[in-house]
């Protein structure tokens, strides 16, 4: 069977914020579409088919927002898909987009992932505990937050590693016109000294609460020859269940699958050495080396140390997360998009002050749920 | 306990109001309802629509242009409401009906206080008391006998007030400007336990904590499950498991939330009973929380008897043993 080329032609996303009251949820996602659709120089007239991502319907009380946004992202009289996977949603998005034009089943694909957390809250949305249950739960920190005292333990990591993330990312969003917390004078003092809201996760190594939307559009080979483009060289995404016997929380088997997979399928035998820059989902600082790891940066038990010297900087060995992260932007729905996005930025050189120096292949990385789904791809300035 | 008893279940109740940021067209259009108005867009084809869409349904184009139209219109098809439910427009009888306004080319739909209506009947706009709630500022139409309510607002349509907002010789009432509006959200669900579960869940209730195990990995889980998540087949053996164990992972809770029916801090840990192969997450207390550790031994300090429920909420927490602490290495393959 063969697969077609895809590439990314167009990127566009909000200015994202605390609240973005000025606009509805379709102005909103409006905003990121013409931006796209203006970075591609293309109009609603070129596009075959939509793929809209958001994450659990309760966070904005809209159920299936898809039909309610039809009108606003110009999918009247085409196919419009609605993606589900919790918080990797923004990267599922893509890579489905991506799988219709791999499949020559579409030309140009528009794909959209938003989030608008000032009309809900996602802590409380993320804490309804069922009859027969336990009121435990507090938020995606609360769950998360035993599974990082479990990485600590487990690797021996230093105590501050996880505040170098966070002073890194916030000081990266401070270059990004678009992220919601530009924070260039925070300091690994000021972090360590933040509230601990869910101890061992401290209130400056938490990610926002942010309204914002982002869009890709994906083109096949034609669509892309002559202009700027991220070619995309693999797609993955893996699934498994929230708990079982024996389940690793810390260096999830899908995340470990999927990069695998990634890997082999992009043609990478040593990732630290052959990827320029990597954008991975970060909501809680110490999940930057617990992913390293998993994505297989780093051996286990080892990422904290290439954090440690420096090495995921700007000017490292493998920058990871000039956009800010999620640490500085988390509309949930779009955080992931915002990853694969940000790695096609970087392979086309318009990250502007964010760039990384000769950055030609790109990993955009999301997880969702309870570390349960996983989607990744690889983007690269050449064709594949 | 046979399990020839039904699936326990109950009720489970969510609600949220929610905050709907409108953007310019629909802040318009909330606005105007305040003022009793009713405002509708222009299309690309020239056709004006209300409610006025953000974007244009055929050419995806802003729609910007908005036309007051007028507050009587006719009734273009329309289905009985004969038994209200809660939060609906009217608590009796009632229509629903697509509803084409003088002045626009497609219809709204609403309620008309009437038991029965007819296709073509000419309906009026009654206003709710209070404004500044979007859509529900038009509380429900009745019909129309061509001599007004005494509400005072019919007018005819057709004046364009575009993005400049002029609003010509058209009457209207001061009105804060509509930014947003709340919307009640209210989910009634009833929420029922797996055969398995309800089965652990009885045992609760006389203070036994009852595990399966799979018959085909041979884990011990708590709760049971319908499908182990492993092997796809229902846990079948029943375990019996002590009301003690220890903590593998946990976390200090210091931060308060909406609907959080914890004081914070507390320690919420993952417990691994003795026996089992899977831990599930309890509050430990009875020791400072920077005591608490990995590995910590813990026993369950139940509620008292004539407190028992179907819940794990029976126990009331957890609380340290004082025994030594397990090694790493018997939890590390639990983490």
């Amino acid at each position: 069977m063969t697969r077609h080329l895809a590439a990314v032609i167009g990127v566009g996303q909000t200015h994202h914020r605390a609240r973005r009251t000025d606009v509805s949820m379709a102005g909103l996602c409006r905003e990121a579409v013409d931006r796209a659709l203006a970075d591609a120089d293309l109009t609603f007239d070129d596009i075959d088919a939509v793929v809209l991502g958001k994450a659990p319907d309760l966070f904005e009380g809209v159920m299936m927002p898809e039909l309610m946004l039809a009108d606003a992202l110009g999918a009247t009289g085409k196919p419009l898909l609605r993606v589900h996977t919790a918080g990797s949603v923004g990267g599922s998005t893509a890579n489905v987009a991506a799988s219709l034009v791999h499949a020559g089943e579409h030309r140009r694909v528009l794909a959209v992932a938003f989030e608008k957390q000032s009309e809900s809250n996602a802590m409380w949305a993320l804490s309804i505990a069922p009859p027969f249950s336990l009121p435990v739960g507090a938020g995606a920190g609360g769950y998360f937050a035993p599974h990082v005292r479990s990485y600590l333990r487990r690797s021996g990591a230093p105590g501050h590693v996880g505040a170098v993330v966070a002073v890194k990312d916030r000081r990266n969003g401070a270059l990004n016109p678009y992220a919601h917390l530009r924070q260039a004078d925070i300091t690994l003092e000021s972090v360590r000294a933040s509230r601990m809201l869910w101890d061992p996760i401290r209130y400056d190594e938490t990610c926002p609460s942010s309204d914002g939307a982002c869009a890709v559009v994906i083109g096949d080979e034609p669509a892309a020859r002559g202009r700027p483009a991220a070619w995309i060289h693999a797609t993955v995404m893996r699934t498994e269940p929230t708990t079982f016997a024996g389940r690793d929380q810390v260096n999830p088997r899908a995340g470990r699958d999927a990069a695998a997979a990634l890997w082999r399928a992009a043609g990478i035998a040593d990732p630290l050495s052959e990827v320029d820059v990597a954008e991975l989902y970060v909501p809680f600082s110490w999940f930057e080396p617990m992913w390293l790891e998993n994505l297989g940066f780093a051996a286990e038990g080892a990422g904290w140390k290439l954090t440690e010297a420096g090495e995921t900087a700007l000017g490292g060995r493998l920058p990871v997360n000039p956009s800010g992260g999620v640490l500085s932007s988390n509309p949930i729905g779009a955080s992931g998009m915002l990853r694969f996005a940000e790695a096609a930025m970087q392979v086309m050189g318009r990250a502007g002050d964010h760039q990384v120096d000769g950055a030609r292949r790109a990993l955009g990385h999301a997880y969702g749920g309870g570390s349960q789904y996983f989607s990744m791809w690889v983007v690269g300035a050449q064709r594949p | 306990m046979t399990s020839s008893l039904p699936p326990l279940s109950a009720p489970l109740d969510i609600e949220f109001d929610y905050t709907r940021s409108l953007g310019s067209t629909l802040g318009r259009f909330a606005t105007g309802l305040a003022q009793r108005r009713v405002l509708g867009a222009r299309g690309s084809d020239g056709r004006v629509h209300v409610p006025p869409p953000e974007y244009d349904p055929g050419t995806g184009a802003p729609l910007t242009e908005l036309v007051e139209v007028g507050q009587v219109g006719t009734v273009v098809t329309w289905a009985a409401q004969p038994q209200p439910l809660e939060g609906q427009p009217l608590r009796h009888p009632f229509c629903w009906a697509m509803i084409r306004l003088d002045g626009a080319d497609t219809p709204l739909v609403h309620a008309v206080d009437a038991p029965r209506v007819a296709t073509g009947m000419r309906v009026r706009a009654h206003w709710a008391d209070t404004q500044g709630n979007g859509i529900r500022d038009l509380a429900y139409f009745v019909p129309d006998d061509g001599q007004g309510d005494g509400q005072g607002d019919g007018q005819s349509g057709g004046q364009g007030i575009g993005q400049g907002g002029g609003r010509g010789d058209v009457r209207t009432r001061q009105a804060e400007v509509v930014t947003t509006v709340t919307t009640p959200i209210r989910l009634r669900y009833r929420h029922s336990a797996s055969p398995e579960e309800s089965r652990y869940l009885r045992g609760l209730a006389q203070g036994r904590i009852l595990g399966q195990r799979c018959p085909a990995c041979d884990k011990v889980y708590l709760p049971p499950r319908g499908a182990c998540p492993t092997d796809g087949v229902p846990t079948v053996d029943e375990v019996e498991l002590p009301d003690r164990g220890i903590v593998t992972t946990f976390c200090i809770v210091n931060v308060p939330f909406l609907g959080q029916r914890i004081t914070p801090p507390y320690v919420a840990a993952y417990v691994l009973l003795d026996g089992a192969d899977i831990a599930f997450l309890h509050l430990v207390l009875g020791c400072p929380a920077d005591e608490v550790r990995m590995g910590l031994r813990v026993e369950a300090a139940w509620k008292p008897r004539d407190q028992w429920g179907t819940t794990l909420e029976n126990i009331d927490h957890f609380r340290p043993t004082g025994e030594p602490d397990a090694p790493y290495e018997t939890y590390a393959g639990h983490l």
